[in-house]
């Protein structure tokens, strides 16, 4: 069963006079349990896709259906509580808060759910542990190596136990040696955990982690080109 | 961590601003709680009843002053058991900076009628004796460092001397305690007589006030009535109150004070405006990415804006509430200070929760811009920059 379905989805953005079609009829299937690596030059809209599919951008035309939800024509109150629920986010450059601790930033998604103070900080911890930094809850962003940033953010995203992660470029800030440990952690919560990952990335070899690939190229997916 | 502790941890990421800026919230409202108090003693006046003292001043402004002839008139009112009179002289010694009242009085009647001010009988002799005497409150002849025998020279402003010169000098020739220190207006003292020889002859026979004794507390307020209705139709009217009330009016007609009061504190309050508000669109600013990130994990708009505009409550809130606190303390120590003039000085439950609401006010309209920017914030738009 596909748990992300895209049809003739198109995104255009109007920059002044200027028409950007970045997708075109742009048709995607994912079933659960994938983990997908999406390539492709710059600009060939890889992060417009990615928030098309993690619900934080509405397309141009087209349907997208994803955990069994139509995103198309929710309300940005709607999306941001199903984005809660549904998907967990880790971008290139972490983006924790550096005013909070690795476990308060982990905590963070949990502050939207029902569960008490003591019960959040216990599954802060469990995902700190399943990461790896278990014995880093208490220091702050600053005081963390990148790798080890990256591994607050992947706890953050995986803490309120989504089915879907969507990773942009996770690895682009890091050196070779740390990030193919967070490529092992990508693929160990794909297997272990059974979450499905949608990973852009430039580096071939981050791809090779993945299931499958696709290329995105002028708007369109083309199966294994290059 | 719950939602009041990430709003407190935001508030403090820049620590060093987050406390300039909550200094300044708190001398705002110390200012506020102070001058409202201020303002409302002026406002509820002191009853006539129960005083054995009445002072009686011109009706309409102190700058009339009123003629010594009066005086007569005054003792034979019923009721009435003495009186004497004292005249606002201004003048500076040395420096603006030393402030202190001068009065020239009748030396005798004064010390009669103020029997709270204790003087060694054979000083007071010499102050009625010697034409040019004077005497001081013993705390500010120590203060300045005066002996008995100091000639001591006063800058006249008021009162121009016939001679043509501006300088009055005096011999000091005692100093005087008060008995339970009650009275902040004990004055430099000196020689009506003299003072009346003195000065240029228009102004002769020209005083600031009268100091009556009742017979009978009881009937203070009937004998107030009794001595302004004799002079009701003359060219100098009167108003007689108590010396409270009469030293309130004294400060009142210098100057319009809830006015002066409100518009301090519409510049207060405007400059913290712009300041907190400077703050919180600073903060906002610097944390666009941030909110961002919580709107990409599934905070609402309504919850990211009110995140913001809960910070900016808590700030002006936590100043609001210190800074009325400390006011509170300040007004509790200086009350017996302020009671000379102003009766009782407290703060009134008006004033203290007016303030907290005006904080909180505060804290809403300076969060409000910076909670609806970040309501609008599209997520896409901020993560790419
Ligand atoms: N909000 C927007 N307004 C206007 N143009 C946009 C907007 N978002 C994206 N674009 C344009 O869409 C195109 C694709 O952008 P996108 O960020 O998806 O590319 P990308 O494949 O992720 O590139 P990179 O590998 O550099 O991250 C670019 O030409 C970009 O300028
Ligand atoms: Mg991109």
């Amino acid at each position: 069963m596909s748990i992300i379905q895209l049809n003739q989805v198109s995104r255009h953005f109007t920059k002044g006079r200027q028409k950007v079609e970045v997708l075109n009829d742009l048709d995607l299937e994912i079933e659960e349990g994938d983990f997908l690596a999406l390539m492709g030059p710059s600009g060939s809209g890889k992060t417009t896709l990615l928030n098309l599919i993690g619900g934080l951008d509405q397309p141009t035309a087209g349907s997208v259906e994803v955990a069994g939800r139509q995103l198309v024509g929710l309300s940005s109150r709607k999306l941001a509580q199903w984005r809660s629920r549904n998907i967990g986010f880790i971008f290139q450059f972490y983006n924790l808060l550096p005013i909070l601790s690795a476990r308060r930033n982990v905590e963070l998604p949990l502050l939207l759910t029902r569960l008490g103070g003591r019960q959040r900080r216990r599954n802060a911890d469990v995902a700190l542990a399943i990461v790896g930094l278990g014995d880093r809850a208490g220091h702050k962003p600053g005081e963390l190596s990148g790798g080890q940033q990256q591994r607050v953010a992947i706890a953050r995203a995986i803490v309120a136990d989504p089915r879907i992660l969507v990773c942009d470029e996770p690895t682009g800030d890091l050196d070779r040696e740390t990030a193919d440990e967070i490529l092992d952690l990508l693929e160990l919560l794909n297997r272990e955990h059974g979450k499905t990952i949608i990973m852009v990335t430039h580096d071939p070899k981050a791809a090779t982690h993945a299931r499958r690939t696709l290329y995105l190229d002028k708007g369109s997916l083309v199966r294994e080109a290059a | 961590m719950n939602s009041f502790s990430l709003i407190w941890s935001n508030l403090f990421r820049r620590r060093v601003r987050t406390f300039l800026t909550l200094f300044s919230i708190i001398a705002a409202f110390l200012l506020f709680g102070l001058l409202r108090s201020v303002a409302d003693a002026f406002d509820s006046g002191v009853e006539v009843a129960g005083v054995d003292r009445l002072t009686v001043s011109p009706k309409y402004s102190i700058i009339d002053g009123l003629p010594v002839s009066h005086m007569s008139q005054i003792l034979a009112t019923p009721g009435v058991a003495g009186v004497t009179h004292s005249t606002w002289f201004g003048g500076t010694y040395q420096s603006t900076a030393n402030f202190f009242p001068k009065f020239p009085v009748e030396p005798r009647a004064y010390f009669e009628m103020f029997d709270e001010y204790i003087i060694d009988p054979a000083q007071l002799d010499e102050f009625e004796r010697i034409r040019t005497a004077a005497v001081a409150p013993a705390d500010l002849a120590e203060e300045y460092g005066w002996q008995v025998g100091d000639r001591i020279p006063i800058e006249g402003d008021i009162w121009l001397r016939e001679d043509g010169s501006r300088r009055w000098e005096f011999e000091l020739v005692g100093t005087y305690r008060i008995r339970d220190d009650e009275n902040m207006f004990a004055g430099f003292l000196f020689n009506y007589d003299y003072f009346d020889e003195a000065r240029i002859p228009e102004t002769e026979g020209i005083i600031s006030n009268f100091s009556v004794r009742v017979s009978d507390p009881d009937e203070a307020a009937e004998v107030s009535a009794l001595i302004d209705a004799q002079f009701e139709n003359s060219i100098n009217p009167t108003r007689t109150a108590t010396e409270a009330e009469a030293n309130r009016q004294f400060a009142a007609q210098v100057g319009d004070i809830g006015l002066i009061m409100n518009s301090i504190l519409s510049a207060v309050f405007f400059t913290i405006l712009l300041l907190t508000g400077n703050t919180m669109a600073q903060a906002l600013r610097e944390r666009v990415p941030e909110l961002a990130v919580l709107k990409t994990l599934g905070f609402t708009d309504r919850r990211v804006a009110l995140l913001v505009l809960l910070e900016s409550v808590l700030l002006c809130g936590i100043g609001g509430a210190l800074g009325i606190a400390l006011a509170t303390l300040v007004l509790g120590a200086i009350a017996p200070d302020l009671a000379a003039f102003l009766g009782q000085v407290e703060m009134s439950a008006m004033t203290t929760f007016g303030g907290l609401g005006i904080a909180v006010l505060l804290g809403i309209v300076v969060g409000l811009n910076p909670a609806l920017s970040a309501r609008r914030l599209q997520v896409v738009e901020a993560l790419r920059r």
